[in-house]
């Protein structure tokens, strides 16, 4: 209590004018009056004008009817659905690319990237040159090279190429047989769980165990025996209820099935591939970071190249490489609006075509932009914490 | 008018501007601009490599310094290379390779359409009372009139092999543009994909749209439109490879087929409609441009073309072998395809309006492009009056325009049946029978109310 009596001040005898925290608390509200003013200028002139041109506004056209089908729908949707449900599936399928996009281009990225300090000359040129073609070809031309350069020269349906597990390759896209979930495989959902749960603690036992004792443990097989096994008996205990509905040729195409369209393929690979370049060359910049002093001495300690690089080298040098690492993602998110030009149906091409059928151009534009702003927002947001949590822990 | 009104004024100048002219310059402009930041980040980075104090800091900033030079390296070639940009935004074509171009093309494309999706809806915010002036005023002062038109429909609206535009919509444009001036080529085309044509007509980048539109009662009232008539009675139709498909002949045994379609049509609303009617499935494969659904029809990653009937005849004549594939007979829509212009102004819509019935009067009356100056001094005292050489006439004066625009008009593309033949019927590679498009007198659909 004391000492927060000596801290408080006198009030400054100078005048309201000359005071620094009057005149700041002035100017900030003026920004801010001036802001509000500027975006109500906008917004009423912007009413006022659709009056004037007898052009619908409000978002009341949401809850109409949608009347068109789209290709690639993660929910049930038909063209009786709403516009705003078409929304909805087009921000989906944004959020799909994006996520399994941001892990391949995160796993490429790093391999390149760990790949280009290497000191085999082969491996290193391979992943220079992989660095150099993708990071200086704008995204939208990768987008192109796949969809016109590699999927849609593939055969037609009637001479698809068979892969294993009756699988199928064609320009239609990519099929494979529909796993269809019987009676009591929940069962085999919970062994899953429940092998993921054991394999956790006994890789923290053992952690517990060789920091107490020194002694190791083989956690990397016991961990995959657990997370394989335990499902497999749960399929052999619940009675084999797994079945699976394998693609069929018909009239037109191949039917049955689970299908990835080329258009989703060419998008997801385009900016997995582009993105990876960036990454490579922020997780160099990470490894490179790293004083080489810590990597004399994880040699002098008689540590493998391998564990020098998995227990010291890398868990440093993440530090440095997340918060670039963060933008990258933004980037490849953002980049995914490219899909228009392929006509993947993404939050872009479905709002562009909601735009075009009911003509309000301000609305879709504002819906567009709030809900990519709110993407990166929360991208951001998951990287801070990531990066605060990575971060090295003073003592 | 108000401050606040002038202020908005010169807001939507500025952006109207940024809109058209001058927005290949600003792309040049943004991409020196990315030059010099990077090159700004550059220099800055290696500067601090010499205030760093600790190993972390001088690798970091080194490779920083590395990479904003590399992105530098990048945004010069970007700027210069082989997706050339000259400093006025024309386009330098340093690489000889094709493939580059046309897909520099394409990435120009999504920049331009991005940006005309947002410039539109900004302009639509910020016009504050700019259309106050009429349009006929406003075309008559920059001289010539600003039509919308596809982005390459044989028949219709589509560049010939000199450049020129060529089709039924691009010669009414020059109809009005004749009506108006007296000379049918005072018209500036822009070519529009199926999303960017009502925005741009809403927003006063174009004075026309005169883009195989169809006519129905939303774009008539909810998207502020006005629709002049119907130039061309069409309706949708599917196509099929039948050399790939050698059993179907009807489009009720289309179920499960992959439908290639442009988006934010009509179109797209009727197949949707359709299969659902007929208890029908099929895998919509979507596409923003039409030259990006012929490519894809043309490649096969589709069975079945679904658009106008019209425009069906005119794309088979694009692709690679045209025997191979056939128009199935169904028709399962009414396509009335027809200009429209902006509500709100009565005179320019009059006018636009009256140049389309008095294509088909002229061709009820028999004047032609060949008579027209012959028919001047016809005995009809209704061919004289349409021809505006009646006595003390105000029928073209009161329109707005002058006494002989009717003579302009079938001077510059002839009547409404020369302009059918020319770019979709008997003289065009289409061959397209007349059939309901034949005027009242002829059995078909096409009237026009009197001029007088």
């Amino acid at each position: 209590m004391a000492s927060q009596e000596v801290l408080r001040e006198e009030p400054s005898r100078a005048s309201l004018i000359n005071d620094p925290k009057v005149r700041s608390i002035f100017y900030q509200c003026l920004v801010v009056a001036l802001l509000v003013s500027g975006v109500w200028w906008i917004v009423h002139n912007t009413i006022v004008n659709l009056t004037n041109l007898h052009i619908a506004s409000g978002f009341a056209f949401l809850r109409g009817r949608a009347g068109f089908d789209i290709s690639d729908t993660a929910i049930a949707y038909t063209s009786d659905s709403t516009y705003g449900r078409a929304i909805i599936v087009g921000l989906i399928n944004t959020l799909i690319v994006a996520f399994v996009g941001i892990i391949t281009a995160t796993i490429i990225g790093f391999i390149v990237g760990i790949g280009r300090l290497s000191k085999n000359w082969l491996i290193q040129k391979i992943c220079t040159v992989y660095v150099e073609v993708f990071r200086n070809i704008p995204p939208l031309l990768v987008i192109f090279f796949w969809y016109s350069g590699v999927l849609a020269v593939l055969p037609a349906p009637r001479d698809s190429i068979n892969l294993p597990f009756s699988s199928f390759l064609n320009q239609r896209g990519f099929y494979f047989p529909r796993a269809i979930w019987g009676d009591g495989s929940w069962l085999i959902l919970v062994g899953l769980l429940a092998g993921i749960a054991m394999a956790w603690f006994v890789a923290h036992k053992a952690h517990q165990r060789q920091m107490a004792t020194g002694q190791q443990f083989p956690v990397f097989w016991t961990s995959l025996a657990l997370i394989i096994g335990l499902p497999l008996l749960a399929y052999a205990l619940s009675g084999f209820p797994l079945t699976f509905d394998f693609p069929k040729q018909s009239t037109f195409n191949l039917t049955g099935g689970f299908v990835v369209k080329p258009e989703f393929l060419s998008l997801y690979l385009a900016l997995s591939f582009y993105t990876a370049a960036f990454i490579a060359e922020i997780v160099r910049a990470g490894i490179r970071g790293v004083a080489r002093g810590q990597s004399e001495a994880t040699a002098a300690l008689g540590l493998r190249a391998g564990q020098a690089l998995r227990l010291v080298v890398v868990p440093q040098a993440m530090r440095i490489v997340i918060p670039p690492l963060a933008s990258q993602y933004l980037n490849l998110t953002k980049n995914s609006s490219l899909a228009i030009a392929i006509g993947y149906p993404d939050l872009t091409a479905t709002t562009g075509t909601v735009l075009n059928q009911t003509g309000q151009a301000v609305e879709c534009v504002v819906i567009m932009m709030v809900i990519y702003l709110a993407i990166s927002l929360l991208t951001s947001l998951l990287m801070n914490w990531f990066n605060a949590k990575m971060a090295l822990v003073e003592r | 008018m108000t401050r606040s009104e002038s202020a908005g004024r010169i807001f939507a100048g500025i952006v109207r501007i940024c809109a058209r002219r001058t927005l290949p310059i600003l792309f040049a402009w943004l991409a020196n601009f990315l030059t010099l930041l990077a090159a700004i980040q550059a220099f800055a980075a290696a500067g601090f490599q010499t205030l760093s104090n600790s190993v972390i800091f001088l690798d970091l900033t080194g490779i920083i310094a590395f990479d904003a030079i590399r992105e530098w390296e990048a945004a010069r070639r970007l700027r210069c290379g082989f997706l050339g940009m000259g400093r006025n935004g024309s386009c330098v074509h340093t690489g000889k390779v094709r493939v580059y171009l046309k897909n520099r093309e394409k990435g120009l494309w999504v920049m331009k359409h991005i940006a005309i999706g947002i410039l539109g809806a900004a302009t639509l915010g910020l016009m504050a009372s700019a259309a106050s002036a009429t349009t006929l005023d406003t075309v008559k002062a920059k001289g010539f009139i600003q039509c919308g038109v596809s982005t390459g429909l044989a028949g219709f609206s589509a560049p010939d092999d000199k450049g020129d535009w060529q089709g039924i919509d691009a010669d009414f444009c020059r109809a009005v543009a004749a009506a108006v001036f007296g000379d049918g080529t005072k018209v500036k085309f822009t070519p529009l994909s199926a999303k960017e044509r009502f925005t741009a007509l809403q927003s006063g980048e174009v004075d026309i749209l005169s883009r195989n539109t169809t006519w129905t009662i939303n774009r008539d009232t909810a998207l502020g439109l006005n629709f002049v008539g119907t130039t061309y009675y069409d309706g949708q139709g599917f196509m099929i490879n039948a050399k790939k498909l050698p059993g179907v002949n009807s489009a009720l045994q289309l179920s499960g087929a992959a439908v290639c379609v442009q988006s934010g049509t009509t179109t797209e609303l009727n197949l949707a409609d359709y299969f659902k009617a007929n208890k029908m499935e099929y895998n919509p494969v979507v596409f923003e441009k039409l030259e990006e659904v012929n490519a894809a029809y043309d490649a096969g990653r589709c069975d079945v073309y679904t658009t106008d009937q019209s425009g069906l005849y005119g794309i088979r004549l694009t692709l690679g072998s045209p025997a191979d594939h056939v128009v199935l007979p169904e028709i399962i829509s009414k396509e009335p395809l027809g200009p429209a212009v902006r509500q709100g102004d009565d005179q320019w819509y009059h006018i636009v309006k009256w140049t389309y019935f008095a294509l088909l009067d002229a061709e009820e009356l028999g004047i032609t492009k060949a008579n027209v100056d012959e028919m001047k001094s016809s005995a009809s005292p209704e061919i004289k009056r349409v021809l505006g050489q009646e006595a003390d006439t105000k029928i073209g004066t009161d329109l707005g325009v002058s006494n002989d625009w009717v003579v302009n008009i079938v001077k510059a593309v002839g009547n409404y049946g020369e302009m059918f033949d020319r770019n979709v019927g008997s003289g065009s590679p289409l061959k397209i029978a007349r059939g309901i498009n034949a005027l009242w007198t002829k059995g078909g659909l096409q009237y026009a109310p009197p001029i007088r």
